[in-house]
């Protein structure tokens, strides 16, 4: 029986625990959201934060003794059609739309689902999309197939998706990390109005700042337990670093000067048509030189040009004082110009290959006997060298590297590249989906690597990484750079409030 | 090259067609009291060349993520090369020149048959199983078109040796196909070629990425192939010294059965010369035992199909099985992050 | 399209007798059957996957047809269409519950079941033909014929509307049903369909048993135009379909293609043959030529569409 003043939450769970082969996923966890509510769940990769979502939302059973009420009602072996009937939706990182078919059909999809065949009037499944998207505040062509859309609309076609289903709570997984700041701003007001309108939503994401803007309460997860559920109130992004990671963190300014150094890179006026214009930067050797900026300025662009896989419309290029034309990535590869793309999983690393034959990839003809047949000693040495020089945590080289940690992972691609003793290493947000608490191991060993006279180009999402660990700060936005800081001479929260301006 | 739990896993794949080949010899023993006989063997010695080969010509296609459909079509087209440039040098009295003039013909032409599907594959970067059905029916039309649907016969004698001769006992045509195989092993195997095929299977992105030329490897792929494919037609030839272009329709599927039955993986990426091999020798015998046993040659199309499924469904539950035995090897290495 | 009309207007300016109703309809009826079968292909591709075993099935489906209607002691149209229907979704089934409960990739397990289902058919039946038919089925039904001025007949068949009947209900099936939207969904991004809610199963089982169907009505109508059941009159047109169907749009990977599209493919080929043969270019010569133009067209249509990570249908 419930009072009538008390609002029913909108999910509730108690003592919920999942074990997986027997790995404790989820410990005895208490979660609970109310109606309307802007809630984060923060907590690091491989805390238990999907396995929860996946809990209410009907795609996993928790052990016995959980129990869990959807809306005040409690349920008890609940599938994903019978969540979603109840109103729980999730967005997934990777949106799970259609490219192929029209906005409209991906928005009324959930009208579409069941298995006795009825007939779709088109007409209809227009009326519903254009209602879902009127209720956001946003127009986008209904007939155009979603493959046409950038990432931002579709994330809008996905939220209104949730919404003609009836979603009353609606699990949104990383939402920002593709958007640049006006539509991430945009995004989080559509998330304002919805919980305006009721609907409550559960943020998933590493942004930490975004999440203590809109969200009013935290939970915090580790190791697939409860920390504690914080108002948002007088939260600061590093005390939620510190409860999620359950470290501290002392960050200290690197930057160094180097002045005096020999140039490694110069870049001089680079332009290309649509993706940035007259670039000029220099690096010098044993330099961390960071590159900032919203998403969207061009700076992936400009990594992909130097690294040989784009070619400018007109600039120069030269490295250690001499010209480069690179025709491919294979050619920057042969003057010493590695890359780390940003996508890890997909790009950087063959998941489903062991580690060994991942790292010696890039440079498996330096590593033939003189009968041009492959050694296997001589890779074996490689891999051996590296895995301890960048102190990889493995089980054996000839395990797929999929069963990495994130963080380990990201050493494996480091050591990869390190492999082609390159003279310039581009840098791209290297810490993707690595823990809080591994990413101080990855910045230690770039430290290390400028100190032996690598020159490093970091771009980061994170304006406080690039600060702490950079010699120098570019700021780039629309393609052009627009700034260049030391960050020695400005505070961090003066350098943010120009790059978020 | 290698993947999770290596030694293991390849100890374990060769000692179960092993066992299958036992298996399958006790089988048809029992049936047929000929099988047991080196005459059978030897017939299985000297027929097992031609479809390793083309298997082989399956095999790398596989790897990269691909598909190659056109090998038989492949290999009657060089062998119909060959047996023009005989003819031109006067059929049955053609000299040992025409004959090597013919072989270089042959694999000029499974090169290029493979170079163009290797260059729409990697550059158009259109389908394998279209491009080569695509080109499955341009070889066939050619083929029928130049033959009229018919045989091309008359060759020179001493071709006979070639397909029906031995070396202290080995048929030559073995052996050819054994030197192909071992050589294509260690292209594989031990080669950058070899590992960028592995890679370009799992994931062509990442490999170009890293620095991988995937056109060029895929369009040496699938030229390689032809390569084969041609060798396998020359031999054709020699065996049953005459040309047909619809020669050895059937083999298309027990070249994929020997693939897969020899633990390649249908997705790429995984799967070595030796245990396709093994599967071979298995498949041949098990031809040879249905043969003897006097079936049908249709019984032999159905059971060959049949045998696919099978295969296909039992290495689904062997991979059950498999994945169950690694997260409880894992869950004690404890190197398995769960949770996403 | 574009392709069909100037090969119309250049083969009825190469040859006088293209363009004649005699031409034309015998054109339409002789590529009936094709075109039941791809329509029923296409909602495969649709689905994402290939499948190479439909004219082995149509065969099979004859041959079972023969033996049920002798059973049954004759028979009719109404019969005969359930028959071959359930006789054909039932071997389209065998595919999707090998496809779905052990998770092969469709072109191996229909690589499979073409050469399961022909072995097994031609050791059964001997590979003896069979002209001993029903009447009811190989009589003509002409619906439309007219008598051109040289005194040639033009007529259109059943075949043609039994086609036409085929080609709408896909049409219905694929734009106006739920199952159908499901279907090109399931194609496009299996795991996301999956996520949403739709059944996987469901999909295999829709998509293999249409193509079933289709399978069993265009070999019960390749009887009525044919008048005989041979056993291997059927087999190899199975890839000049995958042709013509890929020709028409619908793409290897799935989540793309249309009837008319599809319609247009078949009878582009058709009329490539059609059009050849008048022009007097040795049959031979068809084969080639019809690859050749597949390896064109793909090389240019996947010019401007590159799509990395394709899937293995």
């Amino acid at each position: 029986m419930e009072a009538a003043t008390v609002a029913v939450p909108a999910v509730r769970l108690r003592h919920v625990s999942k074990v997986f082969g027997g790995v404790r996923a989820l410990d005895d966890l208490d979660f609970e959201v109310g109606q309307g509510e802007v809630h984060c769940l923060a907590g690091e990769n491989g805390c238990g934060k999907s396995t929860l979502i996946k809990i209410v939302t009907g795609v996993h059973t928790p052990e016995p003794g959980a129990e869990i009420e959807l809306f005040g009602e409690s349920v008890q072996g609940m599938t994903p059609l019978e969540a979603r009937a109840r109103g729980i939706a999730v967005i997934w990182q990777d949106l799970a739309l259609f490219p192929e078919m029209s906005v409209a059909e991906n928005i009324a999809f959930d009208t579409l689902v069941g298995a006795r065949p009825r007939r779709v009037s088109h007409a209809r499944l227009r009326t519903l999309a254009q209602e879902a998207l009127a209720s956001l505040g946003i127009s986008i062509e209904l007939d155009e197939p979603v493959s046409t859309l950038p990432i931002a609309k579709r994330q809008i076609v996905a939220i209104a998706r949730a919404l003609v289903g009836d979603a009353r709570l609606i699990f949104m997984d990383e939402p920002t990390s593709s958007l640049t700041q006006t539509e991430t701003d945009r995004l989080l007001e559509i998330v304002r109005r919805l919980s305006a309108t009721g609907v409550a939503i559960v943020f998933v994401s590493h942004r930490l700042a975004e999440v203590i803007d809109v969200a009013s309460r935290v939970t915090v997860v580790r190791d697939g337990r409860l920390v504690g559920v914080h108002d948002t109130a007088d939260m600061t992004t590093s005390r939620l670093t510190e409860l999620m990671t359950g470290q501290n963190f002392d960050q200290s300014i690197r930057s160094r000067d180097l002045s005096t150094a020999t140039v490694m890179l110069e870049v001089t006026r680079l332009t290309r048509k649509g993706e940035y214009e007259d670039v000029t930067l220099r690096i010098r050797r044993g330099e961390v030189l960071g590159l900032t900026g919203l998403i969207g300025a061009g700076r992936t662009e400009l990594a992909h040009t130097l690294f040989g896989m784009t070619r400018a419309d007109s600039g120069g290029m030269s490295l250690d004082g001499k010209p480069v034309e690179l025709d491919s990535n294979r050619d920057a590869m042969r003057v010493g110009i590695a890359y780390v793309s940003e996508d890890r999983l997909s790009l950087g690393l063959i998941q489903q290959q062991s580690i060994a034959d991942n790292i010696v990839l890039p440079v498996l003809p330096r590593l033939s006997s003189p009968s041009g047949l492959l050694s296997r000693r001589r890779i074996g040495d490689t891999v051996a060298r590296w895995v301890r020089e960048l102190s990889i945590r493995i089980g054996r080289p000839e395990h797929a590297v999929s069963t990495l940690s994130g963080g380990n992972q990201q050493r494996v691609v480091l050591s990869k590249w390190l492999t082609t003793e390159p003279r310039l290493l581009i840098l791209d947000c290297p810490t993707v989906g690595v823990d809080v608490g591994a990413r101080a191991g990855v910045f230690d060993i770039v430290q290390r690597l400028a100190d032996q006279g690598l020159a490093i180009l970091l771009i980061s999402d994170e304006v406080s990484e690039v600060y702490f660990n950079a010699d120098r700060v570019l700021h780039m936005a629309g393609g052009r750079i627009v700034g260049d800081y030391l960050p020695g001479e400005i505070t961090l929260e003066s350098l943010e409030s120009r790059i978020y301006a | 090259m290698k993947s999770l739990f290596k030694s293991e896993l390849i100890k374990s794949e060769l000692t179960l067609l092993i066992i299958v080949l036992c298996g399958v010899i006790v089988l048809f023993s029992v049936g047929t009291p000929q099988f047991l006989t080196l005459g059978n063997f030897g017939s299985i010695a000297f027929q097992l060349p031609a479809l390793g080969l083309l298997t082989l010509a399956m095999l790398a296609p596989i790897l990269s993520g691909g598909l190659n459909l056109a090998i038989v079509y492949t290999a009657n087209l060089s062998g119909l090369t060959l047996a023009w440039v005989l003819i031109s040098f006067g059929g049955p009295d053609a000299g040992p020149l025409a004959f090597a003039l013919g072989s270089i013909a042959a694999i000029a032409v499974g090169a290029l048959s493979g170079l163009v599907m290797g260059l729409v594959i990697a550059y158009v970067g259109a389908h394998p199983i279209l491009v080569s059905l695509a080109m499955m029916i341009f070889l066939r039309g050619l083929g029928e078109f130049l033959t009229r649907g018919g045989d091309i016969s008359g060759f020179p004698e001493y071709l006979r040796p070639i397909g029906h001769g031995s070396i202290l006992g080995v048929p030559i045509p073995l052996l050819l196909f054994l030197g192909v195989a071992a050589l294509w092993h260690v292209l594989l195997a031990h080669t950058r070629h070899g590992a960028a095929v592995y890679m370009i299977g799992s994931n062509i992105r990442a490999s170009e990425y890293s620095g991988v030329h995937t056109r060029r490897t895929l369009t040496l792929i699938y030229t390689l192939s032809g390569v084969l494919c041609a060798l396998a037609g020359i031999l054709m030839l020699t065996r049953f010294n005459s040309v047909r272009v619809g020669h050895g329709e059937a083999l298309l599927l027990i070249t994929v059965l020997a693939c897969f039955l020899g633990g390649v993986d249908p997705f790429g990426g995984f799967g070595r010369v030796l245990p396709v091999v093994l599967a071979l020798i298995i498949l041949q015998s098990v031809s040879s035992g249905l043969n003897l046993l006097g079936a049908n040659q249709h019984l032999s199309t159905a059971v060959w199909g049949l045998l696919l499924i099978g295969v296909m469904m039992l290495r689904h539950l062997a991979g059950r099985f498999n994945h169950l035995k690694k997260f409880f090897h894992l869950k004690k290495v404890n190197h398995f992050k769960q949770g996403k | 399209m574009l392709v069909l009309g100037l090969l119309v207007v250049s083969l009825s300016a190469a040859s006088d007798q293209f363009l004649t109703a005699g031409n034309l309809t015998s054109l339409l009826n002789n590529n009936a059957v094709n075109v039941i079968w791809a329509v029923g292909l296409l909602v495969v591709l649709i689905a994402g996957g290939i499948d190479i075993s439909f004219a082995v099935a149509a065969s099979v489906v004859q041959y079972a047809a023969v033996s049920v209607f002798e059973a049954l002691g004759g028979g009719n149209w109404l019969i005969g269409f359930a028959v071959a229907g359930v006789l054909g979704v039932a071997l389209g089934f065998v595919n999707a519950s090998l496809i779905h409960g052990f998770r092969i990739i469709t072109i191996v397990v229909t690589i499979a079941t073409f050469n399961a289902f022909f072995g097994l058919l031609m050791f059964f039946t001997k590979g003896r033909f069979i002209y001993n038919l029903p009447d009811w089925w190989t009589t003509r039904v002409v619906l439309w014929e007219h008598q051109s001025a040289d005194g040639r007949w033009a007529e259109l068949n059943l075949p043609v509307l039994v086609t036409l009947v085929c080609v709408v209900l896909t049409w219905v099936l694929i734009r106006h049903t739920t199952l159908g939207r499901q279907l090109y969904a399931f194609g496009d991004n299996p795991d996301g369909a999956a996520r949403a809610g739709v059944s996987v199963a469901l999909m295999q089982f829709v998509a293999f048993g249409w193509m079933g169907l289709m399978a069993g009505i265009g070999g019960l109508m390749q009887v009525n135009i044919t008048q005989e059941v041979v056993p291997n009159a059927l087999i190899g047109r199975e890839l000049d379909v995958l042709a013509a169907v890929v020709l028409g749009g619908a793409r290897l990977g799935g989540g793309r293609g249309t009837v008319v599209g599809c319609v247009l493919g078949v009878l582009l080929v058709a009329v490539t043959q059609n059009g050849l043969n008048l022009l007097g270019v040795s049959p031979f010569a068809f084969k080639m030529i019809i690859g050749a133009i597949i390896l064109l067209a793909i090389s240019t249509s996947n010019l401007s569409v590159r799509r990395p990570g394709r899937r293995r249908p």
